[in-house]
């Protein structure tokens, strides 16, 4: 098994899941879930003994573009993939349990894997293109599940608006690629290297004296901050929130929203290092930091308040970066570590306390405890690592951070608001995890059950491992962090970073001892502080994607009314209309004649036919009803089916007659359903009709006669005569050219043909039911 | 409306139809013919059967939805194209085998890859256009 394997065997998976799940029903949740824990038993094996230089492989891909599918297992990448995978096993058992006995729960379990394996794939990839592919994949896949119950409209909304926005995000970030690929050619590194990022670093260029620079720094930025929901981008991450829960619970906390925070992580040796990218990355973290804690705070329903902590928590990653120090670095990789395992844990439990309670209004919620023991105990445990109480993983993590931004720029500021930002997550902690259990029981308690134990298994052990990762951090010191942290700076050589719990009597315990008091003063007084705080939280951004998103709908609707008619008529006179001026014109220009039509000789039977088709023509156009039209139509189809015979075309005429005959029958089919015949277009409109008519055929048979005039090259012709039976064992070229010379034409053609029959049939079979737009 | 003279005929039809669009596929290679003609023949015999009698019992008749058959078509022109591949060979690169049938009216058909292609544009185009005769006339 290789990292290629890995990768591959989560998009096998995913075409397997619905089988299996209709094979496997009740169980087939422990069955895929093998799947993940497969791979983060597989990535388990490198912990300790990553390579400084990292795992590779790599595949062919379009050469001619420089484009190698090269992935690379370094540090950065093992943690993330550790997570993908590990919470990916707990989700997929979860799932199981949440959804029991829903039919959809074959296409949840698919799409779930294919988020995974696509999460994977951004985390792996070396190349920037891959990532990108990956990246866009990981939005479609989360537009999905946000989607997952696409009947209600407010999901569809709210996967839509997901879409859009990092979706948006993701073309910006194409197009930072693509500069920064210029930049490192510029540079001196191949085709090829300036697209890998290993590449980049192992050669020490970094982009920050390139003039592209600042474009590529914006552009990035912009697929990044989307894609992590940071501030002005934020809104779309509590929208998500129509996912069901275990979708939250692993893209939208622990994962997904996590490859923004990833992707700086792994271009900050190329970009980072400039005063430009650190105080954008400090600007925009802290913004967000700070008005995800507020949003936070003001919220009622568990799942949003989770959300804009976990908009928060990005919002501090995004800063941490910015800092950019090595110790920073090493914040930001335990934080991340840290922060899946609580809010991980506390969404779960959120969807088991609405699972079990009916309902997730924290106002509605307290006293579960007796009915709900175990989810109770793993919530308390998830909500004293959020509220980074010692011994929990949590409390480390926030000891290292204020540790940091004691020291780095704009101590003051960042640090004040680092800690109004984690007194408020001691206040989500004790709304989230204690409040709905402890205290009074309540109507909500009364009828109450526990959750069964697939659905509590997930979040106790989450809890578990942030409790058993706080006593013993030098497991995950070594072994995951540091190599992580060495992958983010670009620098091969690990050095230990000494976690511990106690670090002696020093400022950062002290601010934490501040924030935790603070936290639960401001616990008790929290509904007065939310009343304060609801004037600031105006939808903003939220209302300008509203805005623009209406105010495009509405342009696309003036145009299509404006353009599309609906009447075939007009579009038969738009597209003849274009040919005469396009066609016509341009051949007025070039040639100024017809082409004389003197020294064709006609046979006296072909005459026969040229007399016979105008008539045709003009008993169709004079025809009393609907059947003579169809059937003076008909002779002239006949009629050029004979010329091609007569010309030596067998094939084609043989065509033409088919076709003319099943469109007859077609005619005659649907002739009783139409309405009765009317004259329903004025005389100027007929003159009108009559003048574009004349005029295409006059263009047309001009075009014809100027065809066979001039002398054409025989070349092709003769080489598929000669070639014809020796090379492809047929005497009739028209069929050999159709299925062998140029069959992948033909393939083509049927693709299209076996379109246009789906369309047929969509529009006409799979009518929506009635009342399906509103 | 009684249409006995119609449908007696086309249970006679019926048969010579098919056949004759088989035999078109067929002879395709080296005589006017292949897979595009042979599937509106096939069509064609459909839709006489839907006009004599209706839509429901010519589906019946035909026992495959016509965008099964679509999809079928597709899928077997599709492993044609790919199937070279798999011998490190280019796309749609044909394979004949040593039988040559010496057969009345078809030539010496060469038994190979290219047929097996012609079929899959056959079986798309009866497909197509039965999928969409059928879906226009039972509306």
């Amino acid at each position: 098994m290789d990292i290629g394997v890995a990768l591959l065997s989560g998009f096998l998976a995913t075409a397997l899941a619905p089988f299996v799940f209709s094979v496997m029903r009740g169980a087939a949740g422990w069955g895929l879930a093998v799947v993940p824990a497969a791979i983060f038993a597989y990535f388990c094996t490198y912990l300790g003994s990553l390579p400084a230089e990292g795992v590779s492989v790599a595949f062919p891909w379009a050469a001619d573009f420089g484009l190698r599918l090269s992935f690379r297992l370094d540090g950065l990448s093992l943690l993330f993939t550790l997570l993908i995978s590990g919470m990916g096993a707990i989700v997929i058992v979860y799932a199981g349990g949440y959804l029991a006995g829903d039919e959809r729960l074959g296409r949840l379990y698919a799409l779930l894997l294919a988020f995974m394996a696509s999460m994977l794939g951004v985390v792996l990839s070396d190349n920037l293109i891959a990532i990108f592919v990956f990246w866009e994949l990981t939005s479609i896949t989360s537009y999905l599940l946000i989607g997952f119950d696409h009947e209600r409209p407010a999901a569809r909304a709210a996967a839509l608006q997901a879409l859009i926005i990092t979706g948006g995000g993701g073309l910006a970030l194409l197009a930072g690629f693509v500069l920064l690929a210029q930049v490192g050619i510029a540079a001196g590194l191949s085709l090829t290297e300036a697209q890998e990022v290993s590449a980049w670093v192992s050669a020490g260029v970094s982009a920050g004296e390139s003039p592209l620079y600042g474009a590529i720094l914006v552009l990035v930025l912009l697929g990044a901050f989307t894609k992590s929901a940071q501030f002005p981008f934020h809104f779309w991450l509590p929208g998500a929130m129509e996912a069901p829960t275990p979708v939250s619970a692993y893209l939208h906390s622990a994962t997904m929203v996590k490859a923004g925070v990833y992707l700086l992580a792994r271009l900050t040796p190329l970009l980072g290092d400039t005063p430009a990218w650190q105080w954008s990355l400090m600007g925009a973290g802290t913004t967000t930091m700070l008005v995800g804690a507020m949003l936070a705070i003001q919220a009622r329903d568990l799942k949003i308040i989770l959300a804009h902590s976990t908009v928060s928590a990005l919002g501090l990653l995004v800063l941490l970066l910015g800092l950019g120090s090595e110790i920073a670095a090493a914040a930001a990789m335990a934080f991340i570590l840290a922060h899946a395992l609580y809010k991980g844990a506390l969404f779960l439990i959120a969807g088991a306390v609405d699972h079990g309670a009916g309902t997730r209004d924290v106002d509605k919620l307290s006293g579960l405890w007796r009915a709900m023991p175990i989810t109770a105990i793993a919530a308390a445990a998830a909500a004293l690592a959020m509220a980074a109480v010692p011994p929990f993983f949590g409390f480390i993590a926030k000891e290292i951070f204020y540790g940091v931004a004691l020291e780095g720029p704009a101590a003051t500021f960042i640090i004040s608001s680092a800690v109004a930002a984690s007194a408020i997550f001691v206040v989500v902690a004790l709304m989230v995890g204690l409040g709905p259990f402890w205290g009074k029981y309540s109507q909500a308690a009364s009828h109450a059950h526990e959750v069964s134990w697939n659905v509590w298994v997930g979040p106790v052990a989450l809890a578990s491992v942030g409790l058993m990762l706080g006593l013993v951090p030098w497991f995950v010191d070594e072994p995951l962090l540091s190599p992580a942290t060495q992958a983010v700076l670009g620098r091969p050589e690990p050095t230990a970073l000494h976690l511990a719990l106690w670090h002696g009597w020093n400022l950062p315990l002290a601010l934490s001892l501040a924030t935790l008091a603070g936290g639960i003063a401001l616990y008790c007084l929290r509904r007065p502080f939310a009343a304060a705080l609801a004037p600031l939280s105006a939808k903003g951004p939220a209302n300008i994607y509203d805005y623009s998103l209406a105010g495009f709908l509405k342009f696309a609707d003036l145009l299509t009314h404006t353009v599309q008619s609906g009447y075939l008529r007009y579009y038969l006179m738009t597209v003849f209309a274009a040919f005469i001026g396009l066609i016509g014109f341009t051949a007025f220009i070039r040639e100024q004649t017809f082409p004389s039509l003197s020294d064709i000789d006609i046979q006296v039977h072909e005459a026969g036919i040229y007399v016979l088709i105008p008539l045709a023509c003009w008993a169709t156009i004079r025809a009393p009803s609907r059947l003579a039209a169809i059937v003076a139509l008909g002779v002239v189809g006949y009629s050029v089916a004979l010329i091609f015979v007569f010309f030596g075309a067998p094939d084609l005429a043989m065509t033409q007659f088919l076709v003319e005959t099943l469109t007859v029958v077609l005619f005659v089919f649907v002739f009783y359903r139409l309405p009765t015949q009317q004259r329903i277009s004025s005389f100027p409109a007929r003159v009108r009709d009559a003048a574009i008519a004349v005029t295409v055929g006059c263009i047309v048979t001009g075009l014809v006669l100027f065809t066979t005039e001039t002398s054409r090259n025989r070349e092709l012709t003769e080489y598929y005569v000669a070639h014809s039976v020796p090379e492809a064992h047929g005497r009739n070229i028209v069929n050999v050219i159709l299925v062998d010379f140029r069959a992948l034409d033909t393939l083509g053609e049927i693709t299209v043909l076996v379109l246009a029959a789906v369309g047929v049939y969509s529009l006409i079979k799979l009518r929506p039911p009635e009342d399906f737009s509103k | 409306m009684s249409r006995l003279i119609l449908q007696t005929a086309t249970r006679f039809m019926m048969p010579l139809l098919l056949l004759f669009s088989i035999f078109l596929l067929m002879r395709g290679h080296n005589l006017p013919g292949g897979g595009f003609i042979g599937g509106l023949i096939g069509a064609s015999a459909f839709a006489l059967y839907a006009l004599a009698y209706d839509v429901p019992t010519a589906q019946r008749i035909l026992r495959i939805d016509g965008h099964v058959l679509l999809a079928a078509g597709l899928i077997v022109a599709l492993v044609v194209t790919c199937a070279p591949l798999a011998w490190d060979l280019p796309m749609l690169t044909h394979r004949y085998s040593w039988i040559e049938l010496p057969l009345v009216g078809i030539g010496d058909l060469a038994l190979g890859t290219p047929l097996l292609f012609d079929l899959g544009v056959y079986l798309v185009v009866l497909g197509a256009s039965l999928t969409i005769i059928f879906s226009l006339v039972e509306e």
